[in-house]
């Protein structure tokens, strides 16, 4: 397996990011996180994980995204949003945040640098989905319990927040 | 070359992390703050699925597993929020107008 294909990944992964946060137009930040989301799908199978790049696929650039393009299409944002959101993306507003974003990374990055050059394993095993699985529902069946309380309760503060919005109902669902 | 992956992926992760960061801080839309906050989670979950490539074990993808209800709550929460702001009669997603939200 060939280095490759995660560098190329990787690299479309940290542009996309960069261009999802410059945006002013919502649909076109929403595009670049869909690409963000794929290149990410295709670093998980280059780190040898198989099951959670499907899921990223599935869910995250299927059901969630369209849960964004759902709520995009009912904000019908239009060109005055579009010249106040380059309005609020003055270079002012944009420094300090840059400024900080850019100490935290270089701070992560020594702590990275620094860490003790543990004996790297040779190479990258392929974790499929009956391993996970079998922890899932073994070890970790705990924990899927609260996934799901999760799940249910983002689901019933969904619909209550979402009831009856201008008398069409427009609950959001659930991913 | 192959073995220095996972490290490779924590900087990507620490990358895009960063940039999240930025995002949350630097935008006043609440739509796009949202996004800034789904890059950070990919950002956790990416170095989560490093730890496991690293170490051989599958609870990386369990953890992976848990961020992604998380996830998938917190999107159908916060989008279900933005559209009550927006059906309160504002037209912008404005941030720091949320206080006018009732009930």
């Amino acid at each position: 397996m060939s280095d490759l294909p995660f560098i190329l990944f990787s690299l479309v992964a940290a542009c996309a990011a960069l261009m999802v946060v410059t945006r002013a137009v919502p649909v076109h930040a929403l595009l670049y996180l869909v690409v963000l989301l794929l290149s990410l799908a295709g670093v998980f199978q280059a780190l040898g994980a198989p099951f959670a790049a499907m899921l990223e696929i599935i869910i995250y650039a299927g059901a969630v995204m369209v849960l964004f393009v759902f709520v995009v299409m009912m904000l019908n944002l239009g060109r005055t949003d579009r010249d106040r959101e380059r309005h609020w993306m003055a270079p002012g507003i944009w420094i300090g945040p840059a400024i900080l974003s850019c100490l935290l990374l270089a701070a992560l990055c020594i702590t990275l640098r620094a860490m003790p050059p543990t004996a790297a394993p040779d190479t990258l095993v392929s974790i499929g989905p009956q391993a996970v699985g079998i922890m899932l529902y073994g070890p970790y069946v705990l924990s899927v319990e609260l996934a799901s309380f999760l799940l249910l309760a983002g689901l019933v503060s969904a619909f209550h927040i979402g009831r009856n919005i201008r008398g069409t109902g427009a609950a959001t669902g659930e991913a | 070359m192959n073995a220095a992956s996972p490290t490779q992926a924590l900087l990507l992760a620490t990358i895009l992390f960063a940039t999240g960061l930025l995002g949350v801080l630097a935008r006043r839309n609440l739509l796009l703050m949202l996004m800034s906050i789904e890059i950070m989670l990919n950002a956790a979950a990416l170095a989560f699925i490093a730890a496991g490539a690293r170490w051989h074990a599958a609870q990386g993808q369990v953890m992976f597993l848990m961020i992604l209800s998380l996830a998938a709550a917190e999107a159908a929460v916060g989008l279900a929020i933005i559209l009550r702001l927006h059906a309160a009669g504002r037209p912008t997603l404005d941030a720091d107008t949320g206080n006018r939200l009732k009930g």
